[in-house]
């Protein structure tokens, strides 16, 4: 393991293959979740099946008054978070102008899901102009936001028990009987996912169902999407058809589809878990260009190491000349 | 029209759920919308956009008077081990037995305070579980675990009289590690997410050993008698003046978040630093020469000053993540620069060929 420990991240995303990194020999393939917020239609089932399978405590039942979204925001007692975004703007072509009366709607039902529009001759969420009281139709964006686990992770990296670790898949998980609640992975994390638990102390996160992952399942989050929003598999089989979905939507008319987190060569390394996300990643609560912290830690160390030095010889240097008595006394 | 139906294999038929049309429409482009750049005129961009205005980043959770009182403490400890070793090898005996009790004492406290902000307090030996470069709080809690015993022991060795030679070595070594106490601290805010800290990385670790330099100095000017006091005056001349450039140069570079420096109890904590550091810096360089009273004033408004520089950083650093705007605007820049420069390469690398 030492070799992750001690090495901060390289900046190019050349390393692809974190499990190895950290010293995993003969590990199974990447894995990690394609996000398709597409065809997110904002239920929640993947919030509830992580807190059911993780166990993980009520965190506060509030009303935000916001949104649909109570959850707030990832954290430790939240791994999946779904994003309600409320927007005047149409999705691709879509349009709401249409008329309803003659549809068959049991004949609908009958074609399963995925029907074209033109058969279904319904087009969901879209603004239209504004109705007579003022009032406009909008499009929501929903979009399950989960723990990234970056192929260079801060957290991981700053992290000083060694509590965090890489697993055999190339996920980040916290061991709870390390950890000692410092604290440091939380401003450490660019996307801040990773949190510590009020009354607990401990750090938290989503650990991509390790335990399930062992036994050959998929996450509970994935298993329980009813859209295949979230997919589970392995990262470079998800990038592939991240890639053709991206290209399918483009080509309907939705300019504003695009992927996130799916390049190794961003400031993370690329992400373990990405996005096809409708508009701009801040909408969504993601920072648009985020980085790994530790990538300019030679830096810091360098410029510290200046600082403490030039700390050292100034303060030797007041030391230096002739040592006067104070106006009014003599010497001793 | 396709039709699916229900067979004893599944669905026929069907296509699966992540392959929905959304957004196909159904009559294409009669709207006149067509492709990325339409679209982006529909919206103008504003400033900046968030997600209810909640912060991307997760604030630290740390306490200011735990971790911000370890940076003001482990500065005066740091900076103190090298005062009272400068001291100790140019006799001068009270301002050096001085300065070492204070930097044992504010070494134990930092210590005090780092296990309290633990999580888990009982589980604080974990620190010292894995060496780990990649983590200046694993680096810290080594460094610390060598200097605080030779601080301790020069103190205790001093005080007591006992084993002079032993004394005077852990002297020399707790003035060694005490920079690196008083400067990595900087790297430990800086080595986060946290806009603030980590935009402001070259210059931090200035202002920190330049606050602490003003810390040790004013605690030698409160504790040592007038002759002793020359290098202590000097330092705090020094330290401040360091600490003052770095605060603007650290400003200036982290463009729009300086505003977090400046606003609110962060802006009000380094206006209190620096009234405080002109104060003590005055001080130091015109009366705290014969009186001990002013010499002593000046001390103590150098050690404030300090603190507030310590909590002015820690609070900024904390309004910095809580605000969604200080971390979007400056990634959204980077982000455009960095599209910007590649969009000019095909055409830099166009002309070369021509040429």
């Amino acid at each position: 393991m030492t070799d992750s420990l001690t090495r901060p991240a390289p900046s190019d995303g050349s390393d692809q293959d974190p499990a190895g990194r950290a010293g995993h020999e003969d590990h199974p393939e990447r894995v990690g979740f394609f996000t398709d917020t597409s065809v997110c239609i904002g239920c929640k089932a993947c919030e509830v099946a992580c807190k059911e399978w993780n166990a993980i405590p009520e965190d506060g039942l509030e009303l935000t008054g916001m949104s649909y979204d109570n959850t707030r925001g990832l954290g430790a007692s939240t791994w999946r978070h779904v994003a309600f975004i409320e927007q005047s703007k149409p999705l691709g072509h879509a349009q709401a102008a249409v008329d309803h009366t003659d549809v068959d709607v049991l004949a609908l039902a009958a074609q399963g899901s995925a029907t074209p529009p033109e058969q279904a001759a319904i087009t969901p969420t879209t603004p239209g102009p504004p109705s007579p009281d003022g009032r406009t139709e909008l499009r929501w964006l929903m979009s399950s936001d989960v723990c990234k686990h970056c192929t260079h992770a801060a957290c991981l990296d700053v992290c000083p028990t060694g509590s965090l670790f890489r697993t055999e898949f190339g996920t980040v998980v916290v061991q709870e009987d390390i950890c000692n609640g410092c604290g440091y992975c939380v401003p450490a994390c660019p996307y801040g996912v990773i949190e510590q638990r009020p009354g607990d102390g401990r750090a938290f996160k989503c650990t991509m169902c390790y335990d399930r992952l062992g036994a050959g399942q998929e996450p509970a989050c994935a298993k329980a999407c009813p859209t295949d929003s979230i997919q589970f598999g392995p990262l470079e089989e998800l990038r592939e058809r991240a890639a053709a979905r991206v290209g399918q939507l483009h080509e309907a008319g939705v300019a504003d589809a695009r992927l996130y987190g799916h390049d190794p060569g961003d400031g993370v390394g690329g992400d373990g878990a990405f996005f096809l996300l409708l508009d701009e990643p801040e909408v969504y609560g993601l920072p648009p260009d985020p980085q790994v912290t530790t990538r300019d830690l030679p830096s810091m160390w360098r410029y510290a190491g200046a600082a403490a030095l030039a700390l050292a010889g100034g303060l030797a240097a007041v030391f230096a000349g002739p040592r006067r008595a104070p106006a009014g006394r003599t010497r001793r | 029209m396709s039709t699916s139906d229900v067979t004893k294999g599944g669905i026929r038929g069907e296509r699966p759920g992540r392959e929905a049309e959304a957004g196909r429409g159904l009559r294409p482009g009669r709207r006149g919308r067509r492709g990325r750049r339409g679209e982006e005129l529909m919206v103008p961009q504003a400033e900046f956009t968030s997600y209810y205005g909640r912060p991307v980043i997760t604030p630290p959770s740390w306490q200011a008077r735990d971790i911000a009182g370890y940076f003001f403490l482990g500065g005066l400890a740091g900076a103190g081990s090298v005062l009272a070793a400068g001291s100790h090898l140019t006799g001068r005996r009270t301002a050096a037995r001085a300065l070492k009790i204070s930097s044992t004492v504010a070494i134990a406290g930092s210590a005090a305070a780092l296990v309290h902000d633990l999580g888990r307090p009982e589980r604080f030996a974990n620190m010292l579980r894995v060496f780990k470069p990649t983590s200046p709080m694993s680096m810290g809690s080594w460094l610390l675990a060598a200097y605080g015993p030779a601080a301790g022991a020069a103190a205790v060795l001093d005080v007591t009289g006992l084993l002079p030679r032993t004394g005077r070595t852990a002297t020399i070594g707790a003035a060694l590690l005490g920079p690196a106490v008083a400067a990595y601290t900087a790297v430990l805010a800086a080595d986060t997410a946290v806009p603030a800290w980590h935009e402001g990385y070259r210059e931090l670790p200035f202002v920190f050993t330049g606050s602490a330099a003003v810390a040790a100095a004013g605690m030698g000017l409160m504790t040592a008698p007038p002759e002793e006091n020359g290098p202590a005056r000097r330092a705090a001349l020094l330290g401040a003046a360091v600490e003052t450039a770095a605060v603007r140069a650290m400003e200036r570079r982290v463009g729009v978040v300086a505003e977090t420096y400046r606003h609110g109890r962060a802006g009000r904590l380094m206006r209190a630093a620096r009234a405080l550091t002109a104060l003590g810096a005055l001080g130091a360089a015109l009366p705290a020469r014969c009186s001990r009273p002013a010499a002593a004033v000046s001390g103590a408004a150098l050690l404030a000053a300090s603190a507030c520089t310590r909590f002015g950083v820690f609070h900024a650093g904390v309004a910095s993540a809580e605000d969604p705007k200080y971390t979007v605007l400056p990634q959204r820049e980077r982000l455009e620069r960095r599209q910007a420069e590649q969009a000019g390469k095909p055409a830099e690398a166009e002309r070369a060929e021509q040429a």
